[in-house]
């Protein structure tokens, strides 16, 4: 176990998300739904050094298992996120993010105008650019704070 | 395929311009024989804003064709104001009519639309988006008078929120347009309509002003800055008349450059252009009806 690992506790069942951009690791939690109310017990850190990203954050997560939707999501705030799968203390399964070509109603749109944030019947929906995600229906470009536009919902 | 729901310039190959184009020409040539084409069709006339061009043309157009239209008339005596969505709306005009032509404050409102019914539509403005037909008679009046060949044009006023602009731009990619963009740095582009031309490969310059560019310019076209848009009003006034043409300052164009304006204007373009051979925005209203037939024409029949 490297000194890097050793600064959150190890979790005996769960999700590491790991390589998480330096100071993102809220937002993932905010992707997760996570804010303490639901008694998960989650470990966080930031700003851990880093020989890939200089500093990344972590975030481990006890009895819990990522949908590929939320997977989906961290991948477009984190896209060199890797995704470890821990059961009985062991690392079950680990892989990297890959990014969606689109995700469907998890994040609004910012563009006031836009018919999404109408009351209409109609889920947000996100092509996802090389570095940017875009409205399919107004074609707003957001390029930067995609995690400050994860739907409440 | 377009021919079922026409939403967005991006949908239209150079194929497809060319289509509705060689149709809107045949149909100026001899409009009475179209006549007859589709006398037992309805057209929906959905417009949540106001509109006097776009609106009596397509009902001008489906007319001409021989079929008739139906109207929601304004918001205000429409079920719109009781609160029901458009996706409710569309579905029951699906019901009704054969097509519906749609115009709504919302951008992204005809591509929401499109997905609940299964009969022709047609955005005719959706907010700050796109406007594909005004950007079909404005292809078909460029194409009449200058062509398509090695084609320069200018785009003047307010690019940002000018939605004739931003359809007009993503189809001059499509015949290979070298497309000018003048206007105060406020009113640029949006950051959507530049990834696109990007992504297509577009030749495109920005300016702030005419001057320079306008002698290279085979057609200049020019729209509203719209007051509203200004937080003060000493700002728009700053720009406004810097974006103004008259007759005096075409002098230094091309003779044979066309001045285009999707109207209404206000004081853009001075009342002394219009006598010269480069006003040319009444002509390009006029082509509204030929290539708004056209358009029905192929998309009703494609039914």
């Amino acid at each position: 176990m490297s000194d890097h690992e050793l600064r959150v506790s190890k979790i005996k069942s769960g999700t590491v998300i790991d390589h998480i951009p330096g100071g993102q690791a809220l937002n993932v939690l905010a992707i997760l739904g996570i804010d303490g109310s639901t008694g998960e017990a989650v470990s966080v850190g930031m700003n851990v050094p880093s020989d890939r990203l200089g500093r990344k954050d972590i975030v481990k997560v006890e009895s819990r298992e990522l949908s590929q939707d939320e997977v989906d999501v961290i991948s477009l705030i984190a896209p060199m996120a890797s995704i470890n799968i821990i059961r009985d203390y062991e690392v079950q399964r680990k892989h990297r993010v890959e990014r969606p070509d689109s995700v469907e109603g998890v994040l609004e749109c910012p563009n006031p105008s836009c018919i999404t944030n109408e009351r209409e019947p109609v889920n947000t929906r996100f092509t996802v650019l090389d570095d940017a995600v875009r409205c399919d229906y107004c074609e707003t470009i957001v390029r930067d704070n995609i995690a400050a536009h994860i739907s409440d919902d | 395929m377009w021919t079922d729901q026409l939403v967005s310039a991006k949908q239209l190959s150079r194929a497809d311009i060319d289509a509705v184009l060689d149709h809107a020409a045949e149909i100026d040539e001899n409009p009475a024989a179209f006549a007859d084409r589709h006398t037992d069709k309805l057209l929906a006339l959905l417009f949540y804003e106001p509109s006097t061009r776009t609106r009596l043309s397509f009902e001008t157009a489906m007319k001409r064709l021989g079929g008739d239209v139906i109207d929601m008339g304004s918001i205000e005596a429409s079920s719109v104001k009781k609160g029901e969505t458009l996706a409710d709306t569309v579905r029951v005009i699906e019901g009704y009519a054969d097509g519906i032509v749609l115009r709504h404050p919302s951008q992204g409102s005809a591509t929401m639309a499109a997905e609940y019914v299964d009969v022709p539509l047609v955005n005719a403005g959706d907010g700050a988006g796109q406007h594909p037909t005004q950007t079909l008679l404005d292809l078909y009046t460029i194409r009449k008078n200058v062509g398509f060949d090695d084609l320069t044009v200018g785009i003047m006023g307010d690019l940002k929120y000018g939605r004739t602009v931003h359809s007009l731009a993503n189809a001059l990619t499509q015949v290979d347009a070298s497309q000018h963009f003048i206007s105060p740095d406020s009113l640029k582009l949006p950051r959507r309509v530049r990834y696109d031309l990007h992504e297509a490969g577009a030749n495109v310059k920005e300016h702030t002003e005419l001057d320079k560019i306008l002698p290279s310019l085979d057609v200049l076209y020019v729209t509203r800055i719209q007051r509203e848009r200004f937080p003060d009003e000493s700002e728009y006034r700053a720009v406004a008349g810097q974006y103004q043409i008259d007759a005096e300052l075409l002098e230094a164009a091309k003779d044979d450059l066309i001045v285009m304006h999707p109207l209404p204007r206000v004081d853009e373009i001075s009342a002394d252009v219009d006598a010269t051979d480069f006003a040319n925005y009444f002509e390009q209203a006029h082509n509204g009806i030929p290539v708004r037939m056209a358009l029905l024409d192929m998309m009703l029949d494609n039914e």
